[in-house]
């Protein structure tokens, strides 16, 4: 919407609705973003971002129109979305635990992989996994079960899994929740060297990270898009103010509007 | 030093087994028992399919009784007809039959090439229309393993049906001839259990090249997080379904092998019963392993012959409660035993001098 331009390969999502039994969960959202955009998406609970990027994969059954680089997505199945270059991350990392970081990144790498290239042997480390093994920085724990890294850890592997797919979106949903300070800190830097090339959403609750990090922001409330622009823009504004940041500065996720409860985030 | 280790133990254990499949065990059996052991070669070539689609894939495969039954009737129909030769109707048949034709579906199992392709391909065949089916419905866990059950039970139940047709409780027996040798020569027997034990081993060898490749390891990623593989671009239910249709292209295999060397298919042999056995023994020698699922099904197939030629009561105790200590004490098997010894016991000095 702020940006009128018709980017490469942007997200421009048009009056997208989203419904449970009667319960909307994203009630006519419209938002672009534009290529190399490092977007943060907020919102109380209950607000529709996981819903949202739910609806955009594939995941829950959608109206409206949500077009990648000019293709509709919505009615497309889960793998053909993915093969179009939107890859997402889980709450909860999900990595194969029983299968080493090579294996992992390996495996992501391969979705177009021949049945007859399946059935070989891997030999050595593929470019892409080697590229992505460094920039995630797990070159040297390739060998080990992905099911033995902590945490944080994790949770690159899973953003160096979108790389190897050589995804031009990636849609991260909390990826630095229970993760420490530092680790934090390294994720924010992991992002912004990948949003250098490619289109990154994340969905946030963490307000210190999101200043520090978001190019630019876009406020859910109750299913509908309550704010958008810079950190500096949607900070200023009263209506976010007001339904997000709550009675007192010290309560970041209160949510006045509880009624939309529902939708777990 | 461990990689070299690691590198040779598999050919090792090939050419181990090789050894006592082709060497040891005929000179040490008798005709008798050699004719057993093959009986348990054709329960662990199933288990060889089994460690592939449950093991790996995570598809607990309880109807294997199914495809192995497709396949031995297939073989056993053919046998059946040459037996009797051209024009003629099988024995059964002219005591049970109210017809003096064969039915049109006996007809093209004549020939021997139809027979042996139907083999594989009727089991497969259905394997892949069941498994398309059920893994696009996203159908799994203990819903699959039901359904798989209920088929093979289905099945069981149409050939008990059809008396005059398939020798209905009877099943297929009295086989004179296999492929122009004759079963009652004892040398061709021998030759016979050596076919199964070559199978066996070209099988084995087959499937853990599957497991070390790039398929085996998606399959593993598939079985562990269905979810997020199809967020990888791949479509899980064909992953899933080209490790099923094996298994089932595996048992039936071992259906028809099984009907030279034992001499009878039978419902009783392809229902409920018998396949969980299959899966028992796959399961007490670990699943996830080729080598473990084939020395579990043999395992537990000589131990039934055995204990329940002594204590024919008890069997079925002792073999329900085996199970039940397997899968809640040790899920990876007898072969994670090793593993577990060799992480309780003494640390042998890994730090270089």
């Amino acid at each position: 919407m702020t940006t009128p331009d018709e980017p490469l390969k942007g997200l421009r999502i048009t009056d997208l609705r989203v419904s449970f039994d009667g319960f909307t969960a994203v009630d006519g959202v419209s938002l672009t973003v534009g290529p190399g955009d490092l977007r943060f998406l907020i919102g109380p609970n209950g607000a529709g971002k996981t819903t949202l990027v739910d609806a955009v994969t594939g995941l829950v059954p959608a109206t409206g129109s949500v077009e990648f680089g000019g293709t509709e997505l919505l009615g497309r199945p889960v793998h053909r979305i993915v093969r179009l270059g939107i890859g997402r991350t889980f709450q909860t990392a999900t990595v194969f635990e029983n299968l080493t970081v090579l294996q992992n990144l390996d495996i992501a790498a391969g979705a177009g992989r021949s049945p007859a290239a399946l059935l070989r042997r891997r030999k050595g480390v593929p470019d892409a996994v080697a590229r992505a093994l460094e920039t995630i920085g797990l070159t040297d724990r390739r060998g080990d079960l992905a099911g033995t890294l902590a945490h944080g850890r994790r949770q690159w592997l899973e953003i160096g899994m979108l790389l190897v797919q050589d995804v031009q979106l990636l849609l991260l949903d909390e990826p630095v929740a229970g993760m420490s300070h530092d680790e934090r800190a390294e994720t924010g830097g992991l992002l912004r060297r990948i949003a250098e090339d490619r289109t990154v959403v994340v969905i946030e609750h963490d307000m210190d990270f999101m200043r520090t990090f978001a190019s630019s922001v876009t406020v859910l409330h109750a299913g509908r898009v309550l704010s958008e622009g810079s950190v500096a823009d949607v900070q200023a504004d009263p209506r976010v103010q007001e339904v997000y940041l709550g009675h007192s500065p010290g309560e970041p996720v209160a949510a006045p509007a509880g009624g939309s409860a529902g939708g777990e985030d | 030093m461990t990689s070299t280790l690691t590198r040779w133990r598999a050919p090792a254990g090939y050419a181990l087994g090789a050894l006592l499949l082709f060497a040891v065990a005929p000179a040490l059996l008798s005709d008798f028992r050699l004719g057993q052991l093959a009986r348990y070669l054709c329960f662990a070539i199933v288990a060889v399919g089994i460690a592939l689609a449950w093991g790996r894939g995570g598809m607990l495969t309880l109807g294997q009784g199914l495809f192995f039954g497709l396949g031995g009737y297939a073989m056993a129909m053919h046998l059946k007809l040459t037996d009797a030769g051209a024009g003629q109707l099988p024995d059964f048949m002219l005591l049970y039959g109210d017809t003096s034709e064969l039915p049109w579906w006996w007809e093209p199992f004549r020939s021997p090439a139809v027979a042996l392709a139907a083999v594989l391909v009727l089991p497969m065949g259905l394997a892949a229309l069941i498994g398309y089916a059920v893994f696009r419905r996203r159908v799994r866990g203990a819903y699959f393993a039901i359904l798989s059950q209920a088929l093979a039970a289905a099945f069981a139940i149409l050939l008990v049906g059809q008396q005059a047709t398939t020798g209905g409780t009877n099943g297929l027996t009295n086989f004179q001839g296999f492929f122009g040798f004759s079963l009652l020569d004892p040398v061709n027997r021998r030759t016979v259990y050596f076919l199964i034990a070559a199978v066996l081993l070209l099988l084995m060898i087959g499937v853990r090249q599957l497991f070390l490749s790039r398929y085996g390891e998606l399959l593993v990623a598939v079985r562990d997080s269905e979810e997020r593989v199809r967020f990888l671009g791949y479509d899980p239910a064909l992953v899933k379904l080209v490790a099923y249709v094996l298994s089932a292209g595996t048992a039936g295999i071992a259906g028809a092998l099984f009907v030279p060397a034992v001499g009878i298919i039978s419902p009783a042999l392809i229902g409920i019963v018998p396949s969980i056995q299959f899966v028992i023994g796959a399961a007490i020698g670990g699943r996830a392993s080729v080598a473990g699922a084939v020395i579990g099904a043999v395992a537990v197939a000589w131990a039934q012959t055995t204990l329940s030629e002594e204590f024919p009561a008890a069997w079925t105790y002792f073999q329900a409660g085996l199970f039940i200590a397997v899968v809640a004490f040790l899920p990876g098997g007898l072969v994670s035993l090793r593993r577990l010894l060799a992480r309780r016991g003494p640390r042998v000095a890994e730090v270089p001098a």
